[in-house]
């Protein structure tokens, strides 16, 4: 791995620390939610992230299925899974969040719903991936990925168009936000970025150096073939 | 602190050190499929 990647890591993990002490002590204290309200700074965030990484996938599939690049299939594999990393957390802290707020942990309302329907829809794409050995497998997950990424822009203007008990967005929406908390808002997922980014890099090259020795194993068993039989 | 806002920021650390957890797992596994092939090879 490239000598910048430590260096990197270092830059980031000190950057989420500061994401996180801004969180828990610069952000000001909603005055109704009170405390709880600071999953807010992690939450969206990770939403945020992961509709980026799940936008990603969209174009390397799309790039994939095009120009059949090998470097644009691991980057459409790569973006989802970490995408899925992140939407998970948002379906996590989501409910931790809504219990103490509106008193359940979970109601079918659809932005709820779109974004549960969203995270299965990239859970089935890397199963896909995971488990199918056919050769075709790269070309279905691509198609599979620009479904799922129909979904995206459906999560997001859920909220617009239905009648939903998951707040307006904070930018570009019906919402207001204190700058400062704004400001927070904003560090974090900066440093979420930075994080997702690293673990892309690193799962990047992972997945180039698999494919490596998956050919080298296909040579050898391709040398070693004639051997045995003769 | 609230124990909701606790327990929110542990589960995402949680996801996250566990990904990055099962990432190194596969690089050493990995590794050992790279050392393998070079002492076939030779």
């Amino acid at each position: 791995m490239n000598k910048a990647f430590p260096i990197l890591g270092i830059l980031t993990a000190l950057l989420l620390s500061y994401a996180l002490y801004q969180a828990l002590d610069v952000a000001p204290t909603e005055q109704t939610m009170g405390d709880v309200q600071r999953i807010f700074y992690y939450h969206v965030p990770s939403a945020w992230t992961a509709f980026i990484l799940f936008t990603v996938n969209f174009v390397a599939s799309l790039v994939y299925l095009f120009r059949r690049n090998p470097a644009s299939d691991i980057v459409a594999l790569v973006s989802a899974e970490v995408g899925v990393v992140f939407c998970t957390i948002v379906l996590v802290t989501g409910p931790i969040w809504a219990r103490p707020v509106w008193g359940i942990w979970w109601t079918w309302d659809m932005r709820l719903t779109s974004t549960l329907v969203l995270w299965l829809i990239y859970i089935s794409y890397l199963v896909l991936r995971r488990f199918s050995s056919s050769g075709e497998t790269p070309i279905l997950a691509a198609t599979l990925a620009i479904f799922g990424a129909l979904c995206v822009p459906f999560v997001y203007f859920s909220i617009w168009f239905f009648r939903t008990q998951h707040p307006q967005p904070v930018i570009g929406g019906g919402g207001s936000i204190d700058p400062r908390m704004l400001h927070v808002l904003l560090i974090n997922w900066l440093a979420f970025s930075c994080f997702a980014l690293l673990i892309c890099w690193s799962r990047y090259r992972l997945e180039e150096l698999q494919r490596e020795v998956e050919q080298a194993h296909a040579l050898e068993s391709l040398t070693q073939s004639p051997r045995s039989s003769r | 602190m609230n124990g909701y806002l606790i327990a929110a920021y542990a589960a995402t650390w949680i996801i996250h050190i566990a990904y990055l957890a099962s990432l190194m797992r596969r690089y050493s596994r990995l590794k050992h499929d790279i050392e393998e092939l070079k002492r076939a090879q030779t």
